[in-house]
């Protein structure tokens, strides 16, 4: 398991933001932490980037216990949604940021830099100051400084909150693309369902402070855990029916229900197909 | 209407200050040149010079350290009083630097007991350089805290914690991140507390004691040369102060406008 959360819970004086939160992170995986604004999936990723201390609970990076180790010593890249780029300094500068932090040769920084420069397809823009980009290059820039330093995993707060629907759409399918050729493992935190179920090779749908269901996209799609999943993940309209002879009825249609009893009421959810 | 409107900002621009700017500048001359200069190199004019460009600096230095940190405390700490110490920041605009004066004459007079411990370790507040320089932060010290806790307010904590999601310690991200983007700010709040120290007055006399030599700062020498009835030495002096005033003003200008770039960027 390269990430590990144990029993993490985070509390802001009287606010519950996270409550036991468990759920691990498969090497090179992709995956999504979905669920409304305010259900605590942001502070759990700001938690796992040593942002915020938790209240209990434990978190594993690579094997290691990290509660006790710094934001600096956890060797994590993080993206923020609103790119927080260093304006004073160039494109280059901003992905030379932590090479020189950490103190790597010159000319090893250079090539670095100018390696991912040209992944991100930012390639002649290096001299740039970031008020001179659009949104779109300015958080591929937030991405190409996150992974200089070779982080061991890469946190992605809403990382395309920011940017238009067009460029949103771009962003992901390039997100994909960059993950596939990288394999870095990566979390990414999303309100959008849509984009979630498309990036993501598992979501972890959170719903105020508690994790509601882990899974592909299919499974969450398909196998909702609760009402909360089923409603949040696509569109679906729900009815209560009745339980008789195996068989739930809902107005004059009938479904099978094995293994409920006769006289339980049952919601029964439609999806378009 | 829109003539008379026009008219009338001249009008209140010319006696307000193109007036006595313009009377005050021919007046230092008026003796000619060498009575100009002589009056600005008189041993008691460049001893106030000396002393005010003294009190400038200290409270310079003081003001951009002390200022900074608690700009980035007010700005970026959570902590019991927070709202207390933000709201009393702007105390020194609104009270009189004659009342700041006297409150340091009450504090360290030689009745009380900080006085009394002070003076029995040999050490001079009062009538000496210590107070001049105290009074002098005591009005000055609204000036980069006021300019820097909003700025910082509005640059946010993002691209701090970015830093150290790099592997940046405190201090780094203070020198590589914080810094840069106070830079102008920083220089503006700065200039205000030069131009305000240069200038100060009623504190310092209070304070000071006036001692000729001793403890006369620029503007007091000012006034005392005005009291004897040396016009040409206080004129001289006077359009001394009022030229380092447009030096400073022309850097504020500058400097205003560096920082509102850098914010819109």
């Amino acid at each position: 398991m390269k990430i590990e959360v144990r029993g993490l819970s985070k509390r802001f004086g009287s606010v519950q933001a996270v409550s036991d939160v468990s759920f691990a992170v498969r090497e090179g995986e992709l995956l999504g932490l979905l669920g409304p604004s305010g259900s605590g999936k942001t502070t759990v990723l700001r938690l796992i980037a040593g942002l915020e201390t938790p209240t209990s609970g434990e978190i594993f990076i690579d094997g290691r216990r990290v509660n006790d180790l710094s934001v600096q010593q956890r060797n994590i890249g993080f993206v923020f949604q609103h790119y927080a780029l260093f304006k004073h300094l160039t494109v280059f500068d901003n992905v030379a940021f932590g090479l020189k932090i950490k103190k790597w040769r010159r000319s090893d920084a250079g090539a670095r830099v100018a390696e991912l420069l040209r992944l991100m397809g930012l390639e002649g823009l290096g001299h740039r100051y970031p008020h001179q980009l659009s949104g779109g290059q300015r958080q591929r820039v937030a991405i190409a400084r996150a992974l200089a330093p070779r982080p061991s995993v890469l946190l992605l707060d809403e990382p395309f909150g920011a940017v238009d629907a067009k460029v949103r759409q771009e962003l992901r399918e390039w997100l994909i693309r960059l993950h596939d050729e990288l394999n870095v493992t990566s979390l990414y935190v999303t309100h959008d369902q849509e984009e979630a179920m498309e990036v993501s090779d598992r979501i972890i749908v959170f719903a105020k402070g508690r994790l509601e269901q882990v899974g592909s996209p299919a499974e969450v799609y398909e196998e909702p855990v609760s009402e909360f999943v089923a409603r949040f993940i696509g569109s679906m309209n729900i009815l209560e029916g009745e339980v008789k002879d195996g068989l739930v009825r809902v107005g004059s249609l009938e479904f099978p229900a094995p293994g409920f009893q006769d006289g339980q009421r049952l919601l029964v959810g439609f999806r378009p197909y | 209407m829109r003539l008379l409107l026009i008219a009338t900002v001249w009008l209140y621009f010319g006696v307000l200050l193109i007036g006595p700017i313009a009377y005050l500048s021919a007046q230092s001359f008026g003796e000619g040149v060498a009575a100009f200069w002589q009056e600005i190199t008189r041993p008691e004019a460049v001893h106030g010079f000396a002393l005010t460009a003294e009190i400038t600096a200290i409270v310079l230095v003081a003001n951009v350290v002390l200022g900074t940190i608690t700009a980035l405390v007010l700005a970026r700490q959570r902590f019991i009083g927070r709202t207390l110490l933000s709201g009393i920041i702007d105390l020194p605009f609104a009270v009189s630097p004659v009342i700041a004066g006297f409150m340091l004459i009450l504090l360290f007079g030689p009745e009380t007991i900080l006085g009394t411990l002070l003076g029995a370790a040999g050490i001079k507040v009062l009538f000496a350089l210590p107070a001049m320089v105290l009074a002098t932060l005591f009005v000055t010290f609204p000036f980069v805290v006021r300019e820097l806790t909003p700025l910082l307010q509005t640059i946010g904590a993002e691209s701090e914690e970015a830093a150290r999601t790099l592997g940046a310690n405190e201090w780094q991200v203070f020198l590589r991140v914080i810094l840069p983007s106070l830079r102008w700010g920083l220089i503006y709040g700065a200039t205000l507390t030069v131009a305000r120290a240069i200038g100060e007055f009623g504190a310092v006399l209070v304070v000071s004691g006036n001692i000729l030599m001793l403890t006369q700062t620029a503007t007091l020498h000012i006034y005392q040369s005005y009291v004897d009835f040396n016009y040409v030495a206080a004129n001289a002096v006077a359009f001394t102060l009022l030229a380092i005033s447009f030096g400073i003003l022309t850097v504020l200008e500058i400097a205003r406008a560096r920082a509102a770039a850098a914010q819109q960027a």
